[in-house]
Order: C-alpha cells, then sequence, then structure tokens
C-alpha cells in the first residue's frame, strides 16, 4: 500500500502507528519502511518530504524502532542495483565501524566499503553491542568474511550529511512533543495556589524553550529543501542540538521531580534529545565543518538561496 | 495554545540578480563598515543615493513614488545593506515602518506629501512611542492631543527618540481621550499623529549615549500642532500593527555583523562556524516571519522569537569576537577589529531594549502559548 501520495493522509497514519506500543509490524504492513524509496527499488515511493513527516512523528512519539535507518539505508539502496529487501535495516559506513544503530535487529546491514556497498546478515558480522542514552542499539561492527558487493556512489561522507539531516528532524519531533509536555505540566501542576505557568520566572523559560524549538525547526525545514548542501544541513544540525540541550533541560526543570521518573513521558524524549543530538555529529562537529568552508561568512549564509532542490540519493 | 510554527521562506525569481546589484553597489561605495550602522550610523547622502537607486519605499506603489516590489525583494535589499555595515541609519525608520504605516492609515495628502520623499531618501522619520513614564508599558503614555482650530495640539514628552535631530517628522502616540474602564481599556483613546520637524512648539534636545555619541533625543511637545494619522482612537491597533514590522527584520540579528566577518576571516574554525550556523538559522527564521506577513498573516508569536533569539546572538557575537581576536575595545584605535567591537559594546545593552524588551517579547511567547 502506498500511502505517500497525500502527506496529510500520511501524517495521520503515522502518527496513529508510532503511537502504537509496538508499531513496527504496523509500519510494514503500511509500506512507510519503504517510503522515500522508489516502488521499483523494491519500496513505496515519495520523497523525502514525505520522509521527513515520517521521522518528525517518529521523533514526536519517542517511538524504539530503526525507522530512519531503514529509510536511509532503502534510499542509498536505490542508487546501486539491490532492491530493497523488507524488514529493519540499517547502514555501516565501513566495514569497521562504531556505534552503528540497531544493527544487532536489523534484517541486513548495508555495509559501504569504498566504493561498492553490500548487503550483509547481522550472523555474518562480528556485533559488539552497544547503546545510546534512550536505550537504542548502538553497536560496533566488524565485518571480515568477503563481500559479494556491487557500485555505490553514495560515500561515508554522503551518510554522514543524510544521517544528520534525518536525526535533526527526529529532533524537531521530539521537541515539539516536549514543548506541548511542558506547556500542558505548567498549566496543571499548581503550587502557592496556582499553577506554576502563572509565575513569571517560569514564562520567560518556556519562551525560551519555545523560541529554540521554532528556530531550530524553520532551519531544519529549509535545509529539507536544499538536502545536499552541506551549509544547509550543517546548520540545520547544528541548531538542532543546540536547542535539544536547552530544550531538555528547561523542560526538566519546569517539570520538577515527576520528570525524571521512568514512568513520565518526558524521559524517553529528552534521552533522545540527549542522544540524537551527538549522533552524525553534535554541535562543535559542524561547527568546525561551517568555519572551514570559507572566510566569507554571509556569502556562505546566502549560498543556500541558489543551491539546487534536487537531491541526488 | 499556539505553538511557534514557520514555513520557510521562499525568495522571488529575481531576487539573485538583485542582490548581484546590491552587492555590487556596496563594493564600490566608499563608508566604513560599523557595529549598529542601523540606528547609529546616519549618513543623508548615502541614503539619498539608495532612494537614486530604487532601493528605498520599495513595497510602495508607484504612484506614490514606490517601486511597487515585493517585501522579500526588499529583504534581500536590507540584508545586503545591513551585512556590509552600510550607513543606513538616516532613512531606516521611514523604510522600514513609517513608509507602510503612512501607506496603510494616511490621507491621501499625507501619503502625496510623505511617501515619495520617503522612497527618495529625502525625509527621514522619528518614532515617538517611549516616554518617561512610559517604557514597556507603553499604553501609559501621558502625551495629550487636543482638538484646536479644526486640527489638533500635542502635549507631553517623549524620550529615547532615535534621529530626531535628523528627522524631517515624527509620528506620535498621544492620548487623544480619556481610556476605558478596567486594565484593557486603556487602550481605548489612543491615537498617532504626525508633527513635522523641526516645528512650532517642539524642542529637541540630545540625550547623549555611553561614549557621548549624540543618538537619541528627548523631545517636548508644548501645544505643538499635528495632523492625526489614521483613525481617532485606533492608535494602539495601528502601533501593534507597525511593531510587527519593527520586530523580525534581519536588522535584529545582524547589529554586530561586521565582528562576524572579522572572526571568520582572522580566526576560522569552531567558533566561527558556530556563528555562522546560528545565523542561518535566524536568517531563515526571520525570513520566514517576512514571508508570513507578506501573506497577511500576523505571526506575533514568532516576530518576538526572532527578536529574542536575534538580538541575544549579537550579544554572544561580541564575546566570541574577545575571544578569538584578543582585541581591546577603542573606538580610536587605528585597528578596525577595536573599532569594531568598541562601537559594539556600547550599542549592546540598547540590542535587548529598543523595540520592545527581551523580557517583554518572552511574555507575548509565553501568552501566545497559554501559560500566561
Ligand atoms: C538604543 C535605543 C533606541 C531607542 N529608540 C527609541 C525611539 O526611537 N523611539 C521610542 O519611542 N523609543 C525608543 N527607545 C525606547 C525603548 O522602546 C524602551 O527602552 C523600551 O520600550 C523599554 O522601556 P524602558 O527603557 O522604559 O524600560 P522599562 O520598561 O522601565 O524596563 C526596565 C526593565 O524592567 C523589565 N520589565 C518591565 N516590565 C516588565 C514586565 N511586565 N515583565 C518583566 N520585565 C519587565 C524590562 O524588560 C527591563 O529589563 C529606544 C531605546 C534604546 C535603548
Amino acid at each position: 500500500m502506498t500511502v505517500a501520495g497525500d502527506r496529510r493522509l500520511l501524517e495521520e497514519t503515522a502518527h496513529a502507528i508510532l503511537g502504537l506500543d509496538d508499531p513496527w509490524p504496523a509500519l510494514e504492513e503500511a509500506g512507510l519502511t519503504g517510503v522515500g524509496v522508489p516502488e521499483s527499488a523494491g519500496g513505496s515511493g515519495g520523497d523525502l518530504a514525505d520522509v521527513a513527516v515520517l521521522l518528525r512523528a517518529q521523533g514526536y512519539h519517542a517511538a524504539a524502532v530503526p525507522l530512519a535507518e531503514t529509510l536511509l539505508a532503502g534510499r542509498l539502496l536505490a542508487t546501486t542495483e539491490h532492491a530493497m529487501p523488507s524488514g529493519p535495516l540499517t547502514v555501516a559506513p565501513g566495514r569497521f565501524a562504531r556505534r552503528v544503530p540497531w544493527a544487532r535487529d536489523a534484517y541486513r546491514l548495508v555495509v559501504l566499503d569504498g566504493e561498492r556497498a553490500a548487503l550483509v546478515a547481522p550472523e555474518d558480522a562480528e556485533i559488539t553491542p552497544g547503546a545510546n542514552v534512550a536505550g537504542e542499539p548502538r553497536d560496533d561492527v566488524t565485518v571480515r568474511a568477503g563481500l559479494a558487493s556491487v557500485e555505490c556512489p553514495v560515500s561515508a561522507e554522503d551518510v554522514l550529511l543524510r544521517g544528520a539531516l534525518f536525526r535533526a528532524v527526529q529532533l524537531t519531533g521530539a521537541m515539539r512533543r516536549v514543548l506541548e509536555l511542558v506547556v500542558r505540566h505548567a498549566g496543571e501542576r499548581e503550587q502557592f495556589g496556582r499553577p506554576v505557568g502563572r509565575f513569571q520566572a517560569v514564562q520567560q523559560q518556556l519562551a525560551e524553550l519555545a523560541g529554540e524549538v521554532a528556530v531550530a525547526d524553520v532551519a531544519v525545514r529549509a535545509a529539507l529543501r536544499t538536502p545536499d548542501d552541506e551549509v544547509a544541513v550543517a546548520a540545520a544540525k547544528l541548531n538542532a542540538s543546540r536547542a535539544a540541550g536547552v530544550v531538555a533541560g528547561v523542560a526538566h526543570q519546569a517539570h520538577g521531580a515527576i520528570g525524571v521518573t521512568s514512568e513520565h513521558p518526558l524521559g524517553a524524549l529528552t534521552t533522545r534529545l540527549w542522544a540524537w543530538r551527538d549522533e552524525f555529529g553534535g554541535e562543535t562537529h559542524w561547527a568546525r565543518r561551517l568555519g572551514a568552508l570559507g572566510r566569507v561568512p554571509w556569502e556562505t549564509v546566502t549560498r543556500t538561496d541558489t543551491s539546487p532542490t534536487t537531491v541526488t540519493w | 495554545m499556539a505553538l511557534p510554527e514557520l514555513e520557510p521562506g521562499v525568495l522571488p525569481p529575481g531576487a539573485e540578480r538583485l542582490r548581484a546589484e546590491v552587492r555590487a553597489f556596496l563594493a564600490a561605495a566608499e563608508f566604513e563598515p560599523r557595529c549598529d550602522a542601523w540606528l547609529t550610523g546616519a549618513d543623508p547622502g548615502f541614503s539619498r543615493e539608495l532612494g537614486a537607486r530604487g532601493w528605498l519605499g520599495m513595497t510602495l506603489p508607484a504612484e506614490y513614488g514606490g517601486r511597487a516590489r515585493t517585501a522579500l525583494e526588499r529583504f534581500v535589499v536590507v540584508e545586503e545593506l545591513l551585512a556590509a555595515g552600510a550607513p543606513v541609519g538616516a532613512h531606516w525608520i521611514a523604510d522600514r515602518q513609517m513608509g507602510p504605516s503612512l501607506l496603510a492609515n494616511g490621507t491621501d495628502g499625507q501619503k502625496r506629501e510623505f511617501l515619495p520623499a520617503i522612497a527618495r531618501g529625502e525625509c527621514f522619520f522619528a518614532i515617538g512611542m517611549s516616554e518617561p513614564g512610559a517604557g514597556s508599558d507603553l499604553a501609559s503614555v501621558r502625551t495629550r492631543a487636543e482638538h484646536a482650530d479644526g486640527g489638533w495640539r500635542l502635549t507631553g514628552t517623549k524620550v529615547w527618540t532615535s534621529g530626531a535631530h535628523l528627522a524631517h517628522a515624527i509620528v506620535v502616540l498621544a492620548r487623544s481621550a480619556p481610556g476605558g474602564p478596567r486594565h484593557e481599556g486603556r487602550h481605548e483613546g489612543l491615537s498617532q499623529f504626525v508633527v513635522r520637524l523641526p516645528g512650532d512648539g517642539v524642542t529637541i534636545r540630545p540625550i547623549l549615549g555611553l561614549s557621548g555619541e549624540h543618538h537619541f533625543n528627548e523631545v517636548v511637545f508644548d501645544g505643538a500642532p499635528a495632523e492625526l494619522l489614521g483613525r481617532e482612537g485606533d492608535g494602539w491597533r495601528q502601533v501593534t500593527a507597525e511593531l510587527a514590522h519593527e520586530r523580525s527584520g534581519p536588522e535584529r540579528f545582524l547589529s554586530t555583523f561586521a565582528l562576524v566577518r572579522l572572526v571568520c576571516s582572522l580566526a576560522p574554525g569552531v567558533a566561527s562556524g558556530r556563528l555562522v550556523g546560528r545565523l542561518w538559522a535566524l536568517r531563515q527564521a526571520s525570513l520566514a516571519v517576512a514571508g508570513a506577513l507578506a501573506a497577511g498573516r500576523s505571526p506575533d508569536l514568532e516576530a518576538a522569537v526572532v527578536k529574542d533569539l536575534g538580538t541575544r546572538f549579537e550579544r554572544e557575537v561580541i564575546d566570541v569576537a574577545r575571544e578569538q581576536l584578543a582585541v581591546e575595545p577603542d573606538p580610536a584605535s587605528p585597528d578596525l577589529a577595536a573599532r569594531l567591537l568598541a562601537q559594539a559594546v556600547v550599542q549592546a545593552p540598547g540590542f535587548t531594549l529598543r523595540g520592545g524588551t527581551n523580557e517583554i517579547l518572552r511574555g507575548i511567547v509565553a501568552r501566545g502559548l497559554g501559560v500566561r
């Protein structure tokens, strides 16, 4: 089934499914694990904007599924002669790769090897389990066996750039939900006979949080229009990662102790904010890249206006 | 609860050609780049030159001397001027807010008198909102407007009036009738007036800034003749609409851009890249607000966000520059970095005050979120 044609329907479907306890089977059933991958390559069609709708919803629900990884791998495979297999996928950007998301749970790893790529079953790789602070698998992967690989125009560097954009989108989804939670909590929790949101000290903090969310959100939406432009993606990830820290900090302060319990929904979101902000490069990584780009900052800042909106992969 | 949300702005076709024209002009123009040039760098000759090139009053209709360009084309021109640190202070207020405000609210006579002159860069305006007793609480203004000889006369004192000593006219918010009962009622009975400068019954006295510069003024009205602007009693709504234009433009994150340029050229690295990345996002946010305004929406909450985060970025730049350039601020130094830093440091307190303080802006955001 293809739902990517209608973006509003896609969004509604995504939220309905990603809010479930175990969304993966329903995601596959609805064809959402192949969105953004041409049908001719084994996907369900749709473009990067559709992918963004899914990733935002996944972040919003803090859903523990390798959706971003599967879509990234699917789009990568679409540039090769491999069809996209069904089942969860992930990309290992080399034969020795650290902190590969969801490697142990993947049906296949897409392993980059120079200018070639191979589909590898986890059983055929050495996998050392690890995790991020949200408990999502981040495994070290070593692939020793000879690989039956195919030509692949996408480099590890390209994966870093696209992965950063994907994480940035996920971050904005999670931050939106945190904003909603914190506004609701500030309106409901009463101390000194009034909702804590009536205190100006709390209001000013919430405004700060909302401001960071708004700026990160528009930066990420803008970068999605020119996803191959390094400046746009670097700035989007830098601002989303920066915002993540502010948002998590303010949200916990405003929630008080209830927010730091594992039963409360806030923690599943903030632990992902803390993890995702550093994955595929944190603020410093992308700041260094931007700093190295040129000594004429105004040209760097405005050059995205004329960047091609075509997407290489 | 309204959550801030912005669609990225889209520049119109032809924007890049326009940008290239402005860049070529700026590359050949002679001026020393300044920090905060849009408020403290006045050069009437430069303003007239921009007018001659069609870069003032751009969005005004041709019948009033404008160029009938879009708001986003104007965005391109002003961001280029600001990034260059060009001396645009003389005409800034007239071009940014009084032109649009006169177009929306003025009589045909007022439009014919002021708009073509604004577009030529020959008519500068001042903003007469703040008073000694009315800062953040703007609705508490006490300047009185009274009917006299078929017109109006103003009595009262305005302060912090930027550029009043260079301006040809000032728009004054005054009380033309008592406010209504209860708190909200204070917004009733306010009206806007135009007063020509210099004029009978108007005394302009300099108020010197931290480094002794003459930038703003006290303006005392003693029965000064004034013309109503817009509808009597509609002043609060008109002022609020004006503030939307005032709050989210690129001048709210580019006041210290001359320092960003120096840091990037002399000390490129993580710190300079961080500034560039932040700037990229703030510009996208500002552009998105401009797009929303042009589409007839009123993104008040988002405009407040841009000004809050943008002006704090302007201050952050100062600290990064100090860290990376290791230079002492000195207004008379032969070293450009020392001069720019001196300008920035001294003007910085104003960044987060003028046009509504950041605390007030965050209050607007909090109200939008529904917690206030
Ligand atoms: C460089 C510069 C140029 C200016 N140019 C002009 C001009 O051309 N025309 C003009 O009319 N005005 C101008 N102003 C004035 C400007 O609009 C006022 O400074 C501003 O509105 C704040 O008023 P205030 O200075 O009286 O501060 P106050 O309102 O007295 O505020 C003092 C402090 O209290 C805080 N505060 C006040 N109320 C609240 C509240 N409800 N909640 C939380 N905190 C609060 C403020 O945020 C601030 O930190 C200019 C100001 C500057 C600095």
